[in-house]
C-alpha cells in the first residue's frame, strides 16, 4: 500500500505532462498510419472490354450500364426464365350442377431474395416467389383461393376483379394475422388482365415488399359468339392459344434502403434478367403479354418494343384492341393490358424492349426478345 | 561437460534473484490472462447472442479518393462496418454501371478498395455514384464538377508550385519587405504590430481548427476525426511549447522562428486544402482568387518581422523564415492535388492550429516582457487597436477568397 501512495506523491514535472499529452496524441497518429495503407489502384488491362473508352471518355453505349455478376436462382427458388410461361391454374372440380371449381393455395412467407446479383432483399413473398403465382382461371368459374399466412405480418389476397365486400381482402374482410388462414370465394368475371396483392396496412410497404401476382381470367368463348376466335385463342388450352407465344410479365421495383425510393426496377423481379438472358421468341408465331404494373413509389411504368409497334387491350376486358399500332404503352399503378405484337416480317435478331423512362430503364427495367427462326 | 557448466550455472542465477522480480511479473501476466480468458470466454460460450435482435449489421462506407481520367472513375472507398461488407452493385447517375473491384472480395472493417467505373463522364458536370451492398444499403457519392484529376508531370507540378509560391511565398516575402521601414518604430507602434500579430494569428487558429473540424467529418468514422484534430493540436502546441521554452521564453529570431513555423504549417494545411478543391473541380482558379490569397497572407510577414524588429537578422534569416513559413504551401499543394484524403488534410491542418495556439502565448508573453508593464499592457490602447486590426483584415481580406 505504501508503495502506491508514494507513487501517487511524485509530483508531475510539467515536462512529464507534456510528455504524456503528445504519447496520447502520437498514439492516435500512429493508428491512423496504420489504418492507411491504401493500395494503389488496379491496373487496366488493355484486353479488357472497356478499350472502347476513347480519350475523352466516352464509353461503349450500352456495353457498360450493367449490374455486375449473375443472380443465384437455385437459391432464389424462382427462375426469372420460367416464370414468363408458368400460369398458375390451380385444382379443378365440379359443383353440383356441372359448373367447373378452381381452387388456389397460397402461403404468404418471408423470404430473402436476390433482386440484383449481391443485393439481397427481405422479401415477403406469395408461394415464396415474387411476383406471386400467375393465377389463370376462365370467365365464369367459381374460384376459391385458400390463403394461409405464414409471415411475420398481417396480410391478405385482395384480387381486382367483381366480388363481394366480404371477400375483398381489406382489414376486416380479408386481412389474416400471422398462423390464420381465409378462403376467398367469388366468380372469375370479368374476363381480362388481373392482379392481386395484399391489401393489408400501411398498403405501400406491403405491396413494395413482394406481394402482389398477376391474375389473368380468360374469356369464355361460348359467352361471345361475335368474337369466338379471339376469345378461343385467349383461352388457354385450346389448338388456338397454342398457336400464340403468351408471356407473363410483372412490372415491379424494389426499395433496398427503405427510403421510399426504389433502387432497382425490373419485369419479373430481377434486374437485367432478360438483357442477360434474352427471352427466346419464334419468329412466325404472334406474341400476347400480359403485362401488369406494381411499382411501387413511382406513379407511372411504361413499356416500350423497339422496331416494332403492338396492339393494346387495356385491362385486357374486351376482344378488340383499345389502342392499335402502337410501340409504347404507359400504366399508372396496378393497372394492367394485354400487347399483341408479331416478329414474322423482321429479320431474326435481338430485339429491345423496356420502360421508357430512361431512370427505370438503367436501373434494371431493360430486355431483349431474342427473335430466331426455331426455339428450342 | 565443458559445455554443461557455464548452461546451469546461467540458469541458477537468476533463479536466486526470483524472489524479487517475479511478483511484478505475475501482475503483468495475470490482468493479461483475465482479457485471453474473457476474449475466450465471448468467442467460445457467444453470451451476447441474446443482444441479437436481427438487424442488419451496421454498414458504413467512406469515400475518400476520386480520380476522373480517361479510363473512368476511379474511387477509393474505405469499410468501416461492424462485419466485413460487400458491394454488390455500383450505380453511377443513378443507372447499375459495370464495374471492378481490388481488391475484390468483403471489405473488413478499415479496409479499403478501389472501384473502377468504365464510365463516360463529362468534363465540368456533376455526377453522383451510388454503392449498394449486399443488405441493400446505399452509400452516395457526389462528384461535384467533373474534371480530370491532375497526374503529376513535369508540368502541372512547376503550375502548382507557382501557385503555392503566390499564396504562400510572395505575400510573406512582401510583408518581410516592411522590415527596415518598422525598424524605428516606438513602443506604442511596436506594441500595435505584435497585437496585429496575435491577432491574424487568432484567425488563422479558428480558420485552421474550423476547418480540421469539418474535414474530420468527412473522414471515415474509424479515424475518429474530432478526436484526432484536438490530440493533433494538443501534441503540436505541446511540443512546441516544450521545445521553445527549453531555454527560457522565445524572443527575437527565435520567436519569429516560431511564427514562421506556425503559419507554415498552417499554410501546409490551407495548401493541401486548396490542392484537393482543385483536384476534385471543386474551385475553378481565377486571378481574382490568387490576388486576395495574396493579399490575405501579407500581414503573415509583418507578423514574423515584429519580433527582430530589436535584433540584427542576418540577411539570409529573411529568405530562410519566408520559405518556412511560405514553402509548405507549395508542399501541401502538391499532396493535396494527387494525394488528398480528408484525415491528412484535417490532421495538417490541426497540428498547424496547435502550432499556431502556441505562437499565440509566446507572442503575447513577449509583448507583456519587451512593454515592461507585464498584463497591463494588454488592455493598453495601441495592443488592443493592434488585435482588432489584425483580426479585421484577414476577416476582410478573407472574404475575397472564400467560396
Amino acid at each position: 500500500m505504501g508503495e502506491i501512495t508514494d507513487w501517487f506523491r511524485v509530483k508531475l514535472s510539467r515536462r512529464g505532462v507534456l510528455g504524456a499529452g503528445i504519447l496520447a496524441a502520437g498514439g492516435s497518429a500512429i493508428a491512423a498510419a496504420g489504418a492507411a495503407q491504401q493500395p494503389a489502384p488496379a491496373e487496366r488491362s488493355s484486353g479488357s472490354g472497356h478499350d472502347g473508352l476513347g480519350s475523352a471518355g466516352h464509353g461503349p453505349s450500352h456495353g457498360a450500364m450493367m449490374t455486375v455478376g449473375e443472380v443465384d436462382e437455385e437459391r432464389n427458388g424462382f427462375d426469372t426464365r420460367k416464370m414468363l410461361t408458368d400460369w398458375e391454374t390451380g385444382t379443378v372440380s365440379r359443383l353440383p350442377g356441372g359448373r367447373v371449381l378452381r381452387t388456389f393455395e397460397i402461403d404468404a412467407v418471408d423470404k430473402e431474395i436476390e433482386i440484383a446479383p449481391g443485393v439481397m432483399f427481405p422479401a415477403w413473398t406469395y408461394n415464396g416467389r415474387v411476383p406471386g403465382p400467375a393465377l389463370r382461371a376462365t370467365e365464369g368459374e367459381r374460384l376459391k383461393i385458400v390463403f394461409r399466412n405464414f409471415g411475420s405480418h398481417p396480410h391478405s389476397i385482395h384480387c381486382h376483379n367483381i366480388h363481394s365486400a366480404r371477400m375483398d381482402g381489406i382489414p376486416g374482410a380479408g386481412v389474416i394475422a400471422p398462423g390464420e388462414e381465409f378462403v376467398y370465394e367469388f366468380d372469375a368475371v370479368p374476363f381480362g388482365c388481373h392482379l392481386y396483392h395484399c391489401h393489408a396496412l400501411p398498403l405501400k410497404r406491403h405491396i413494395h415488399k413482394g406481394l402482389y401476382g398477376l391474375f389473368v381470367i380468360d374469356p369464355d368463348p361460348a359467352l361471345h359468339p361475335e368474337h369466338t376466335d379471339v376469345a378461343r385463342s385467349r383461352l388457354l388450352g385450346t389448338p388456338e392459344n397454342a398457336e400464340w407465344q403468351e408471356l407473363a410479365m410483372v412490372m415491379n421495383a424494389f426499395d433496398t434502403n427503405f427510403d421510399d425510393e426504389n433502387e432497382v426496377y425490373a419485369v419479373n423481379t430481377v434486374a437485367h434478367t432478360y438483357m442477360k438472358r434474352p427471352i427466346p421468341i419464334r419468329r412466325d408465331k404472334p406474341v400476347r403479354v400480359y403485362l401488369v404494373n406494381a411499382v411501387e413509389f413511382d406513379p407511372i411504368n411504361s413499356l416500350h418494343l423497339h422496331a416494332n409497334f403492338f396492339d393494346y387491350y387495356d385491362h385486357g376486358t374486351t376482344l378488340t384492341p383499345t389502342l392499335r399500332t402502337v410501340d409504347t404503352v404507359m400504366q399508372c399503378q396496378a393497372q394492367r393490358g394485354i400487347l399483341e405484337f408479331s416478329f414474322k416480317d423482321h429479320e431474326p435478331g435481338l430485339y429491345m424492349f423496356h420502360a421508357h423512362q430512361s431512370e427505370f430503364a438503367e436501373l434494371g427495367w431493360m430486355s431483349f426478345f431474342d427473335v430466331q427462326e426455331a426455339v428450342a | 561437460m565443458n559445455e554443461a557448466h557455464p548452461v546451469t550455472e546461467a540458469g541458477s542465477t537468476p533463479a536466486e534473484e526470483a524472489p524479487r522480480s517475479r511478483a511484478p511479473l505475475v501482475w503483468l501476466v495475470l490482468p493479461l490472462a483475465v482479457l485471453a480468458l474473457a476474449v475466450a470466454w465471448l468467442v467460445a460460450a457467444d453470451p451476447l447472442r441474446s443482444f441479437d435482435n436481427g438487424a442488419p449489421p451496421v454498414e458504413n462506407l467512406t469515400f475518400e479518393r476520386t480520380v476522373l481520367s480517361s479510363g473512368g472513375i476511379d474511387l477509393l472507398v474505405r469499410a468501416g462496418g461492424s462485419e466485413p461488407m460487400t458491394i454488390a452493385q455500383v450505380l453511377v447517375d443513378d443507372a447499375y454501371w459495370e464495374f471492378s473491384q481490388d481488391p475484390s472480395g468483403p471489405l473488413a472493417r478499415g479496409e479499403t478498395a478501389w472501384i473502377h467505373l468504365p464510365y463516360p463522364w463529362v468534363q465540368g458536370e456533376a455526377h453522383a455514384v451510388k454503392i449498394i451492398t449486399n443488405t441493400g444499403a446505399t452509400f452516395e457519392h457526389e462528384i461535384p464538377v467533373a474534371v480530370p484529376t491532375p497526374v503529376p508531370t513535369t508540368g502541372s507540378l512547376v503550375n502548382q508550385a507557382l501557385l503555392g509560391a503566390f499564396v504562400g511565398i510572395v505575400p510573406v516575402a512582401i510583408g518581410l519587405m516592411f522590415y527596415p521601414a518598422l525598424r524605428g518604430i516606438g513602443r506604442g507602434g511596436m506594441n500595435f504590430l505584435l497585437a496585429m500579430t496575435v491577432g491574424l494569428l487568432v484567425f488563422l487558429m479558428i480558420d485552421a481548427g474550423g476547418e480540421a473540424f469539418e474535414l474530420a467529418d468527412e473522414a471515415a468514422a474509424i479515424f475518429q476525426g474530432q478526436v484526432m484534430v484536438v490530440l493533433a493540436a494538443a501534441a503540436s502546441f505541446l511540443l512546441l511549447m516544450a521545445i521553445g521554452r527549453r531555454d527560457g521564453r522565445p524572443a527575437g529570431l527565435a520567436l519569429a522562428t516560431f511564427i514562421a513555423l506556425g503559419i507554415g504549417l498552417h499554410n501546409l494545411g490551407e495548401g493541401l486544402a486548396i490542392g484537393a478543391a482543385f483536384a476534385s473541380g471543386a474551385a475553378g482558379l481565377g486571378t481574382f482568387l490568387v490576388l486576395g490569397f495574396t493579399l490575405h497572407n501579407i500581414t503573415e510577414g509583418i507578423g514574423i518581422a515584429a519580433p527582430m524588429l530589436k535584433g540584427r537578422p542576418a540577411l539570409w534569416i529573411f529568405p530562410a523564415l519566408t520559405l518556412l513559413a511560405g514553402g509548405p504551401a507549395v508542399l501541401g499543394l502538391w499532396i493535396g492535388s494527387l494525394a488528398h484524403a480528408p484525415q491528412w488534410s484535417a490532421l495538417a491542418l490541426a497540428i498547424g492550429a496547435g502550432a499556431i495556439l502556441q505562437v499565440v502565448i509566446e507572442v503575447a508573453a513577449y509583448l507583456m516582457k519587451s512593454d515592461g508593464r507585464g498584463v497591463a499592457a494588454l488592455s493598453s490602447w495601441p495592443v488592443l487597436s493592434g488585435a482588432a486590426f489584425g483580426v479585421a483584415f484577414m476577416y476582410a481580406t478573407a472574404m475575397l477568397v472564400k467560396i
